[in-house]
């Protein structure tokens, strides 16, 4: 199908770093020796890598340049051929991996002020997430206020599998700034490689760490509910990336009747865990890990009791989709509008603000 | 939930022989089982224990539910904990729902998951021996599983080629949450020998590993980890399929109990979507992964799945196939699913026969 | 609708329970704080017996981490999966409006007032001086 021209909201591109030595002019002296002199480079992320087909469309490769790099690239694949009115940059360099907590911090403020450089500053068309050390609550919180008056920072940026699960108390000061400053929490795929990407170990294969990811992910929403993050901060929205969600009515229905066992337990959740879900969860579209018939994915979204789920998003330059065939089959055009503008400007506050 | 819903389940449940999946039997106490024991593990029991890799001697660092995992009403009047006492389980159980074949998975004393391998296999082949003279000898409904020590793969041939042919055993079994995914090549010489003598193997989600219940680290509540391992039987399933241990070996058939059904079918278009990008990475696949788990695996029913609207329940298990589900009712546990009342939604005479007796028959070659 | 003596009152003391049957169906009676509540002895979910549940307080709260406890002896488990109920409403905790268990009006009546009818007493002789539980079924 033709894509339809309707000023669409991109929830989840993926501006690459080239390397450290680009990061270089956005960190202080201290630390640029650092880089420097000990050789710190090559902080890309275990779960993407560079040359995987899955990581890259073959058409969207440019000769020796790492997919993602290059703006008027962007421009010419992502943005344009939709239409796209603005897309969110998640900027998934290793801030969140290291172990050395300062240097996260100051990586990510790096990765930040690059990203307002080189990417924010020269392309109107984009929004950004604020890459944030999740290994340290406290400095994560001073990355965010750092960024808080820019709004062109519109979210938060996790990766999905990290240390504890995020709902943990340790991390409720993210989610105080978060819900003050109207910036939703955006868990991205990736792994931090803190654990094994199974509970029951490490996989041989790159294609079962990928597709396990969306059990990080359910952790995470297991962790969130569990924990009382809705019933303590009820307007933090949480947007879930490149996650799949063809996976979520299951996951409701399981999560639902657990709850109704075990309520007294986790008593600060008081009411169905996919009421709230509903209510303050979101998914980007990409992948659609969509059932073999057009009618299955519309009866599956179905399932989920709301339109207000899904997140329009081309997932930029990982290989979800060819040509511009970004919007499965299936969906009819209230929906189609919903995902594509209307779910994307509610979810995100600060881009509804300045957004043409 | 409305009584007519409760109603409608009830009413359709005729009395066939109904082949129950998943029935944890149990130890009154651990001295069941020395009998079966040489006098130095007797020993080893009695002094080093039971080592595996979790915090507390006693429990379980996730309480459970209710003591014992169980229904309260499953406390056998003559003492013992639940799944303890064979009349009791005869009469609350098997007769009660007029049980043609219950499948018998063991939870505890666990000899796989041992820290002590020799110690590990000693009790394996302990329990498989107490199994058949206290429990499959005694009532013919009841089939029981070979439990292996599958952390050492020679050691769990050994004790398959041992049981192999006995009748009483219908299936090989495993503990899930083991030191590396069970596809891994380490393992593959259990599913070699399970396939050669025409055994199934039954995965039930249980064991230790010392790996954190989730890819991002610890859950704090039971009312995260009892979804958690449900959800690390879909990595299971992944890595099964993925290592190609289903290619490898297409006679062999795998059962995975006690993680529900309705995921099934959004992993396995998942696995397909990403599996056309990534391909080459594994070239023992010829064809799509939900292909094999569609003809190899089957899956046992509880928790039985409770949306809201019946009919999506209904809408997901045709998409799975109503030929890979076997009911269970997972007696005695508190999360367990009456016969009579489980199932909510609507069933033809032909999907009431699969689901309940006809794809048992089928996964563990009943005749 | 009739009503039905069966139990005498100091069968069933404070804090404990009693299964009978009337018309047919089965239904637990009990004994919170001295009043007395009947249910019906088959939890909404998937049938299991409510009079083998465990009566627990109520755990709420508000704020994660803090726990208000209240209302000890006044919730009922079902003792399968262990839903929530309010003994003296039948509801539910987790939904209250769609999931519930079935309650009946329970009285206790005095022997002489029983003995004037229309009380249908089959299985328990009535004498004046006693206090019988009335179920209405």
């Amino acid at each position: 199908m033709s894509f339809p021209r309707t000023g669409a909201i991109d929830c989840d591109i993926h501006p690459a770093v080239p390397g450290m030595r680009t990061l270089l002019p956005f960190l202080d002296d201290h630390w640029r020796e650092q880089v420097t002199l000990r050789g710190i480079d090559g902080l890309d992320s275990s779960s993407f890598p560079l040359n995987a087909p899955a990581n890259c469309r073959p058409d969207w490769r440019a000769n020796g340049a790492k997919p993602g790099s290059s703006l008027d690239l962007l421009r010419a694949h992502a943005l344009d051929p939709f239409g796209t009115r603005a897309a969110i940059c998640n900027c998934l360099y290793g801030a969140a991996g290291t172990f050395n907590v300062d240097f996260a911090a100051a990586l990510s403020r790096a990765i930040n002020d690059w990203l307002v450089t080189e990417w924010l500053g020269r392309e109107p068309r984009l929004r950004a997430s604020i890459v944030v050390p999740i290994q340290d609550p406290e400095l994560a919180v001073a990355e965010i206020e750092r960024r808080v008056s820019d709004k062109r920072f519109v979210q938060i940026l996790v990766p999905a599998a990290i240390e504890a699960p995020l709902g943990r108390r340790m991390y409720w000061p993210i989610y105080a700034a978060a819900e003050k400053h109207a910036l939703p929490l955006c868990i991205h795929a990736g792994s931090t490689f803190r654990h094994a990407t199974t509970s029951n170990g490490w996989p041989s294969y790159y294609l079962e760490d990928y597709v396990v990811m969306s059990h990080a992910f359910q952790a995470q929403l297991l962790s969130l509910i569990a924990e009382g993050v809705f019933t303590k901060f009820p307007n933090l929205t949480v947007v879930l990336a490149e996650a799949g969600f063809t996976w979520l009515p299951q996951f409701m229905w399981r999560q639902v009747k657990t709850w109704r066992a075990m309520r007294a337990e986790i008593p600060w959740v008081d009411r169905a865990p996919a009421e709230i879900i509903r209510e303050n969860v979101r998914f980007t579209l990409q992948p659609t890990d969509a059932p073999p018939e057009p009618d299955q994915l519309a009866q599956t979204i179905d399932m989920i009791g709301t339109d207000r789920t899904l997140l329009f998003s081309t997932d930029y330059p990982h290989w979800q989709f060819d040509g511009d065939d970004a919007l499965p089959a299936g969906l009819d055009a209230s929906l189609l509008r919903k995902l594509l503008v209307d779910n994307p400007l509610d979810t995100y506050p600060r881009l509804k603000e300045t957004v043409a | 939930m409305s009584q007519s819903l409760l109603d409608r389940a009830e009413a359709q449940q005729a009395r066939l022989g109904l082949i129950d999946c998943d029935v944890h039997h149990a130890l009154r106490s651990p001295k069941d089982i020395h009998p079966y024991l040489a006098q130095k593990w007797r020993d080893h029991l009695a002094t080093y224990g039971s080592r595996r890799p979790a915090a507390f001697i006693g429990s379980s660092p996730y309480f459970k539910s209710a003591p014992a995992l169980s229904r309260k009403d499953t406390w056998p009047p003559d003492g013992g904990p639940p799944g303890s006492d064979l009349k009791f389980l005869q009469e609350q159980l098997l007769d009660r729902y007029g049980i043609e074949t219950g499948m018998l998975h063991l939870l505890s004393i666990s000899g796989m998951d041992q820290r002590n391998q020799e110690f590990g296999a000693a009790l394996c082949r302990a329990i498989n021996e107490w199994q058949y003279a206290e429990w499959t000898q005694h009532d013919r409904r009841l089939k029981a599983a070979i439990v292996v020590p599958g952390e050492d793969a020679p050691a769990a041939v050994r004790e398959i080629e041992h049981w192999a042919g006995n009748k009483d055993f219908a299936q090989v079994s495993m503990v899930t949450h083991t030191i590396e995914p069970l596809g891994r090549r380490r393992y593959w010489p259990i599913y070699e020998a399970a396939a050669a003598h025409n055994l199934p193997v039954g995965l039930h989600t249980s064991g230790y590993n010392g790996h954190a219940v989730s890819a991002t680290g610890w859950s704090s509540y039971y009312a995260e980890e009892h979804h958690e391992v449900a959800i690390s039987q879909q990595a299971l399933v992944t890595s099964l399929v993925c290592e190609g241990v289903l290619a490898r070996n297409p006679m062999l058939r795998v059962v995975l109990v006690e993680a529900g059904v309705a995921w099934v079918a959004p992993l396995c278009w998942r696995l397909d979507q990403h599996w056309k990008r990534m391909r080459d990475e594994v070239p023992h696949l010829d064809r799509p992964p939900s292909s094999y788990i569609k003809t190899q695996m089957w899956f046992t029913t509880q928790p039985m799945d409770e949306p809201e609207k019946p009919e999506h329940l209904s809408k997901m298990l045709d998409w799975i196939g109503w030929d890979r589900l076997l009911f269970a009712t997972d007696y005695p546990h508190w999360d367990f699913d009456d016969p009579e009342t489980a199932i909510k939604i609507p069933l033809t005479e032909q999907q009431r026969r699969m689901l309940f007796r006809d794809n048992a028959r089928a996964a563990y070659n009943l005749d | 609708m009739s009503k039905h003596v069966v139990a005498l009152a100091r069968e069933i003391p404070p804090g404990n329970r009693k299964l009978v049957t009337v018309r047919g169906r089965p239904i637990a009676i009990f004994n919170i704080k001295g009043e007395f509540y009947g249910l019906l002895n088959r939890c909404p979910h998937q049938g299991g017996p409510m009079c083998e549940g465990v009566l627990t307080g109520l755990i709420q709260s508000e704020d994660p981490g803090t726990y208000q406890y209240s209302r000890a002896g006044e919730i009922l488990r079902c003792p399968w999966h262990g839903w929530e109920f309010d003994v003296k409403t039948g509801q539910s905790w987790c939904d209250p409006e769609k999931i519930t268990v079935r309650n009946y009006p329970i009285e206790v009546a005095p022997g002489q007032r029983v003995v004037q009818g229309p009380y249908v007493a089959e299985k328990i002789p009535v004498t004046l001086e006693e206090q019988y539980v009335v179920v209405e079924v």
